[in-house]
């Protein structure tokens, strides 16, 4: 216990350079940015690359994309999608079956903006604490909307779902909605740190079972150069997936398996050590061989 | 020692249950997942109760041509707004969360801007769900809602005056909307030309609540479930029925005997006349039972 608070991703920052240790922070942010902005060059000045919303969207007047979770629900209530509705979903689950489920929470999902600022600030400001909860509330949720979907024959949680109530208020009109995004932003904000995405959100749930079965994954070549630092346990959205991988609980192979990865690179960013890397699940590196150069060698157990 | 550092704390393992092992934690699991059946289910009751009072729709929201009921559309829509934006007339609006409808549905106000019938209906063919019945290829079949001349205190036409614009408006003139000429008892010299809409050919469109000349719409469109009535199924028309049966079914089919004053007589159009004199009185008018024949019998 320091009592010096320690800023995360500093000793990467001194050893590779703010840039190399931002890397996958910016592209991320320029993903989430990038997507959302394609969506308002429509409705803002007229360029129509995509229409539509995160629930579906035709790129291009091509490339049609359909939210699986949300197809299921209309499914359980008694609806069959037309012909564009199906191939989107398709397309959807095969893409998210490639780079990892909840990709799309950290790569795609405007509400993680917001979400990541409330963290940041919670940061910033000292937070301490909050209400805790298990983090498989948000299959309990899940599976709630399926059967209130199949009951009341809607689509449930529509109702309520802050992922799409904010992506279409931004594109159609906010109307109310951000009272909405405020008090996701609060939530996270005051009463529970990563709380709606790591608790609550049954979209992002309903991807990770997509990313149970995914291709892309973060590796740990280096996960004997671990120095303890703590920082990628910082700065994880869903710290429980670290560590069967970096301490090699049960012999767990050098490679994050758990479905509630979000992909978002920040692990590699902040580890100075490198011990971080994207990969592929079924290439995963010799564990006690680091295969990246330049890096220090733990000293040896 | 390193490990030991790392300070992972995963929920349920948190507190190591004392005792004899597996007992304790089963208790502690059965607990557990009541607490999170019994809180989950309760946002899950809250929730399909919001969700089953969102399906009723404000009645001057009106749902693009083609959507499939109230009740099978909020679990056919996708909130993707791909009708509002494939609509070349921007008619279409999604649903604001403060909004009294499901959330992110699309509908359109009549009297803001009113369908404008295309003809290919691009709304439809972008729906990627069935919300939007993909089967629809006749603009002029389709059922949005169903015009309604509301108030018969101000419409125009009502008043006596040749308003018209209702039936002018209407893109299916003379089907959907037809003037029903009345007499006027006020005047008892004029003709009231009542506009009269017909639920077999109205759209829904909303062109004539759109183009309603008073301050507030006299004519309007309602969503059909509010709009449109239902005979009982036993009831039948008898004109409709003897025209299939090509005859009257009850029968034998007598003609009509009136009861008349003697010397009088009666002629449709016109009325009571006293008959002209020296005419014989046939083929009429039974002599009416005198006083006493009525008192004889039971009252």
């Amino acid at each position: 216990m320091s009592a010096v608070p320690h800023k995360p991703g500093a000793e990467a920052i001194a050893e590779k350079g703010w840039l190399a240790a931002h890397k996958w922070l910016i592209l991320r942010r320029t993903s989430q940015v990038g997507i959302l902005l394609a969506f308002l060059a429509g409705p803002w000045i007229g360029l129509w690359i995509v229409k539509g919303n995160l629930n579906y969207s035709l790129t291009l007047g091509v490339l049609p994309l359909t939210d699986p979770y949300l197809l299921l629900q209309a499914l359980v209530s008694g609806n069959t999608p037309e012909k564009l509705g199906l191939i989107g979903v398709g397309i959807v689950i095969l893409f998210y079956l490639l780079v990892g489920g909840r990709g799309y929470c950290s790569w795609v999902c405007p509400v993680n903006l917001v979400t990541d600022a409330a963290n940041w600030l919670r940061a910033r400001l000292g937070l301490k604490g909050g209400a805790h909860l298990s983090r498989s509330t948000r299959y309990w949720i899940l599976g709630m909307t399926l059967v209130v979907s199949a009951l009341t024959g809607t689509i449930a949680w529509e109702m309520l779902n802050p992922v799409s109530i904010m992506h279409r208020g931004l594109i159609f009109g906010l109307g109310f909605a951000w009272l909405v995004i405020l008090a996701v932003f609060l939530f996270d904000l005051f009463v529970m740190r990563h709380g709606w995405c790591g608790h609550f959100c049954p979209v992002g749930a309903f991807y990770s079972l997509i990313g149970r079965f995914s291709l892309l994954r973060i590796q740990l070549p280096a996960r004997t150069a671990c120095n303890d630092c703590m920082d990628c346990f910082a700065v994880c959205p869903e710290q429980q997936v670290i560590r069967p991988a970096l301490k090699a609980i049960n012999g767990a192979a050098p490679l994050i398996l758990d479905a509630n990865c979000t992909n978002c690179g920040r692990c590699i960013d902040v580890c100075s050590k490198d011990v971080f890397s994207f990969g592929i699940r079924y290439a995963a590196p010799d564990p006690d061989q680091p295969i990246v150069p330049g890096v220090a060698q733990a000293a040896p157990k | 020692m390193q490990g030991a550092r790392f300070p992972f704390r995963i929920m349920e393992n948190t507190s190591k249950p004392k005792g004899s092992g597996t007992n304790t934690a089963r208790r502690q699991f059965l607990a557990d997942t009541a607490r999170m059946a019994c809180g989950v289910g309760l946002l899950g009751v809250g929730l399909g109760l919001y969700a089953r009072h969102a399906t009723a729709l404000p009645p001057a929201a009106i749902r693009p041509p083609g959507a499939l009921p109230e009740t099978g559309f909020s679990g056919a829509c996708i909130r993707c707004g791909m009708c509002v934006r494939d609509c070349p007339y921007d008619i279409l609006h999604l649903a604001k969360p403060e909004e009294p409808m499901s959330t992110g549905t699309p509908y359109f106000v009549a009297r803001q801007a009113p369908c404008e019938m295309c003809e290919d209906i691009p709304c439809v063919k972008a729906c990627p769900t069935g919300a939007l019945d993909h089967s629809l290829t006749d603009i002029n079949k389709s059922k949005m809602g169903l015009a309604v001349l509301v108030d018969h205190e101000t419409c125009l036409n009502f008043l006596g005056l040749r308003c018209d614009i209702c039936y002018r408006v209407c893109p299916v003139i003379d089907k959907a909307i037809t003037l029903d000429p009345q007499t006027n008892a006020r005047t008892g010299r004029h003709t009231l030309f009542i506009p009269v809409v017909h639920s077999d050919a109205c759209t829904g469109c909303g062109k004539c609540e759109k183009a309603c000349p008073t301050e507030i719409a006299a004519i309007k469109v309602f969503p059909l479930y509010m709009a449109k009535g239902q005979l009982s199924a036993h009831y039948r028309l008898g004109w409709v029925e003897k025209e299939k049966a090509g005859g009257s079914l009850v029968a034998p089919e007598v003609e009509h005997q009136y009861n008349m004053p003697e010397g009088m007589q009666y002629e449709h159009g016109k009325g009571l006349s006293v008959m002209p004199p020296g005419t014989d009185p046939q083929g009429a008018v039974p002599p009416a039972p005198t006083f006493k024949a009525l008192q004889g019998g039971k009252l």
